[in-house]
């Protein structure tokens, strides 16, 4: 049986000798690269590519061609090679697409020795990427694996390589780039039988008829059937015109869940992303973090329950011996408190082993999962942002960061809220109340507190579509100067930073002014009579240093805004400590109530909706030294211009 | 194949294959309360609820009932409270899911229990049924009938308890009187 792999999922290789074979609409460059044991390629000898095509255990094809076949012998591979990448890019200067969008979506096909097909891979939802990890052969504990990786690069090769980690990427890149182009030249004439057999047909004006063909990306593999056709952007120029429209989703039918590989009897299926009931991928996948969230909350509540009652028991049985005289020394007590003591083990460590099983399962499918998550979803190290382009759909969902029970502190579940916000969040600057944070600095405190808002907000500014989320700051005494850069430097603020309490009066008279006509405009059903100068986009407003700057009718626009504000787009995120603020007194209470509090530092007061266990957040923040959040602002920035923002 | 269970009898939830039970259901259904002159809301509505009830050693743990209809561990689901009844025709009203491989170690009984929560006594009410169900192949392991069951207000049915390393049910079939399943815990404290 073909395993049809989906971005993340993996799949174990049974057979040393591997043939993969790659079609496209296009030529493409076929190109193999070994990593190490810590996934880097240490330089250009570890690059099979067209030109010197061979390396120990590997054959990369020689040219460029749609159809090409890639070998590997995983049992010649050097013993140093963990991982075999398998890379394709487009041959630059040719009459082929600049885009991977504007080609039928590449498909990858491992066969073993017998010319069965063991696992496929359609790489769908590329756009403006030009070369891309498509799959990933790895060791693990011994046996290879394969990985659908589908991680494109809008830099191309140089990009690519690059991020694997080569020395003087970019030479490399221009040397495979000029070798595939010769290739090209002359390979680029039309060749029927090799179209034929692999997935193009579209752009040489044949007419082929493609659902028929079983090798046809489309026609294997149903998740890219329902899914937009990237193809169809660039109609054929022969064809008959097509009419549908290139971004919008087709509503019916929902796209198909991916297939759960068999399990085999007495072990647990494989984990597999999307996983979930839902519409969309998108909604899988949240769906099936809620039910990941769902499942830890209640394993670990068995088991804290188990060991509640083991000890209770214990606490009983020692009591017991102990309450009768009779008994209470002697070689009889003294067994009878082994006893007892080898019963609370004794169920500890199945209700453990219980936990241990649920957990392994649990942060299998974790891995899994977080390698498929959209841009709103994933964490700032993953790969997606490296290739973020700005969105044309809100997503239902957003990631605040993470969520972990001591049981298992490793194991970490996405914390999504839904999008539109519901309610406004609040960045705690203040001393933390739960367990295991002591910072002590107030100022490292609040320095934080202003870098997670920016991360966040640059998240929600980066996720939206261009001109549909407004961020508002803030910031009276300007101490969030140096947080906000990022904001300011890229053009993506609405406006600069309000200053001084007069700028706080100027952005929440406005504010108001606009919660207020939408709300009228939405009561009345009369959405065209706002005024035209009215900005209907979602807003931000990040308030810093409250309440510094804020007089009582400040306070009170600002209560308005948290109340009313969230029903028609206006979001509140306050970056303060609650203590700030005590010389209003129990007024403000329920504003601090109706604000989703988040913390700078990980922090235990969260609650699931099951069993209320304390889980600790843990903000969603850039890996120490990482520029992506600058680098996604950049783009931001470069969007709104375009649209003239 | 249906087994009306008598009193007190028990039967082992092992299959003949030789696997055991991983899934059982409880169901329960009755017929709703004629409807009464011109006016619908003036109906005497009749309100069953199932309820079940986990133990470990005798100690109370868990309630799985219409107010909290999961359990904290996940293992029992109560899939919803029904107010009315239905049509009387042997279809289940309201259920209890049990995943027999989910339940915590420590927990060793599960005891399933029947309230009458608006109060009619079983005399009052017709067709009423509870039974327990092997969820996966949908074959009928126990049923009671419940209509007729004299002036009582609740029953506790069965409860599923492990054995060896597998699960075994127990009929019960005690009838008491009471609104929830809280009412119940002197009468049950009697059986476990």
């Amino acid at each position: 049986m073909t395993a049809e792999l989906v971005r993340g999922q993996n799949h174990p290789l049974t057979e040393s000798r591997v043939e993969i074979r790659v079609s496209a609409g296009d030529p493409v460059v076929v190109a193999a690269a070994f990593g190490g044991a810590d996934g880097r390629v240490a330089d250009a000898g570890q690059v099979a590519r067209p030109g010197s095509p061979r390396l120990p255990g590997v054959e990369a094809p020689a040219g460029v061609a749609p159809v090409q076949r890639l070998s590997v012998d995983l049992d010649a591979l050097p013993d140093a090679v963990h991982r075999v990448h398998v890379l394709l890019a487009l041959p630059p200067g040719g009459r082929g697409p600049a885009r991977f969008g504007a080609t039928a979506a590449p498909f990858l096909a491992l066969s073993g020795a017998g010319g069965a097909d063991v696992a496929s891979f359609t790489v769908t939802e590329l756009d403006s990427e030009t070369a891309l990890v498509a799959l990933e052969l790895y060791r693990r504990q011994g046996a290879w694996r394969v990985r659908a990786v589908g991680q494109g690069y809008a830099g191309g090769l140089a990009e690519l390589f690059r991020d694997l980690g080569v020395d003087r990427a970019a030479e490399l890149a221009a040397g495979v780039e000029a070798e595939a182009a010769g290739s090209a030249a002359v390979l680029s004439a039309p060749q029927p039988s090799a179209r034929h057999a692999g997935s193009g047909g579209r752009h040489g004006g044949t007419a082929v008829d493609w659902p028929a063909e079983p090798a046809t990306p489309e026609a294997a593999s149903p998740a890219a059937a329902s899914q937009p056709v990237p193809a169809s952007e660039t109609p054929s120029p022969a064809g008959p015109v097509d009419y549908r429209h290139p971004r919008r989703r087709a509503t019916e039918p929902p796209q198909p869940a991916p297939a759960t590989p068999e399990a085999r009897p007495g072990t647990p299926p494989e984990p597999v992303a999307g996983d979930a009931a839902g519409w969309t991928m998108e909604e899988r996948l949240y769906n099936q973090v809620w039910g990941m969230f769902e499942d830890l909350a209640r394993s670990t509540a068995a088991y804290r329950s188990a060991v509640g009652f083991a000890e209770s028991r214990l606490e009983k049985e020692l009591d017991r011996v102990l309450s009768d005289p009779a008994t209470r020394v002697g070689p009889a007590a003294d067994a009878a408190r082994e006893e007892a003591r080898a019963k609370h083990g004794g169920l500890v460590e199945q209700a453990r082993a219980v936990l241990d099983r649920d957990l392994a399962q649990l942060t299998a499918e974790a891995e899994v999962v977080e390698h498929a998550l959209p841009p709103a979803l994933a964490r700032w190290d993953s790969p997606v942002w490296h290739a973020y382009q700005a969105p044309l759909e809100t997503p239902m969902a957003l990631r605040l960061g993470d969520l972990h029970l001591p049981e298992r502190r490793g194991l970490r579940i996405p914390m999504l809220v839904r999008l539109p916000l519901q309610r406004g969040l609040w960045v705690d600057c203040g001393r933390a109340t739960g367990s295991g944070t002591d910072m002590a600095d107030p100022a490292e405190l609040r320095r934080l507190a202003m870098d997670c808002a920016v991360a966040h907000a640059a998240r929600m500014l980066a996720v939206h579509p261009v001109g549909e989320f407004g961020v508002h700051v803030l910031d009276p005494a300007g101490s969030g100067a140096a947080a906000l850069a990022p904001l300011v430097e890229n053009g993506v603020l609405a406006r600069p930073p309000a200053a001084g309490a007069q700028g706080v009066s100027a952005v929440l008279t406005e504010l108001t002014r606009r919660v207020d006509l939408v709300q009228m405009a939405v009561r009345s059903g009369a959405a065209d009579a706002l005024p035209p100068d009215l900005d209907t986009a979602e807003q931000l407003l990040i308030v810093n240093d409250f309440p510094h700057g804020f007089d009582d009718r400040a306070v009170t626009q600002l209560r308005y805004l948290a109340d009313e504000g969230p029903a028609v787009g206006v979001h509140l995120m306050m970056v303060a400590d609650r203590e700030d603020s005590r010389g209003f007194g129990p007024v403000l209470d329920p504003l601090w109530r109706s604000l989703l509090r988040i913390t700078p530092v990980p922090d235990d007061h969260l609650a699931d909706p099951w069993v209320r266990h304390a889980w600790t957040y843990e903000p969603s923040l850039a890996p120490a030294g990482s520029d992506v959040v600058r680098q996604v602002l950049w783009q931001v920035g470069q969007a709104r211009r375009a649209y003239g923002l | 194949m249906t087994v009306n269970l008598s009193k007190g009898q028990g039967i082992s939830l092992q299959k003949a294959g030789g696997g055991s039970l991983t899934a059982v259901r409880m169901g329960l259904g009755w017929k709703s309360a004629p409807r009464r002159g011109l006016f619908r809301s003036r109906t005497k509505e009749i309100d069953l609820d199932a309820s079940a009830s986990m133990f470990a050693d005798g100690q109370h743990i868990d309630d799985v009932w219409f107010n909290h209809l999961v359990s904290h561990d996940g293992s029992v689901r109560h899939t919803g409270d029904n107010l009315v009844g239905g049509a009387g025709t042997g279809g289940d009203d309201e259920t209890i899911l049990v995943d027999l491989d989910r339940v915590p170690v420590h927990v060793d009984q599960i005891v399933f229990a029947v309230n009458s929560f608006s109060g009619q006594t079983f005399s009052e009410i017709a067709s009423a049924h509870c039974r327990l169900v092997d969820d996966n192949t949908g074959e009928e392991l126990a049923r009671y009938t419940l209509d007729g069951g004299g002036p009582y207000t609740a029953q506790i049915m069965a409860k599923v308890h492990r054995v060896g390393g597998g699960w075994q049910m127990t009929a019960i079939g005690t009838p008491s009187n009471g609104r929830t399943i809280h009412d119940l815990y002197p009468v049950i404290a009697t059986i476990l």
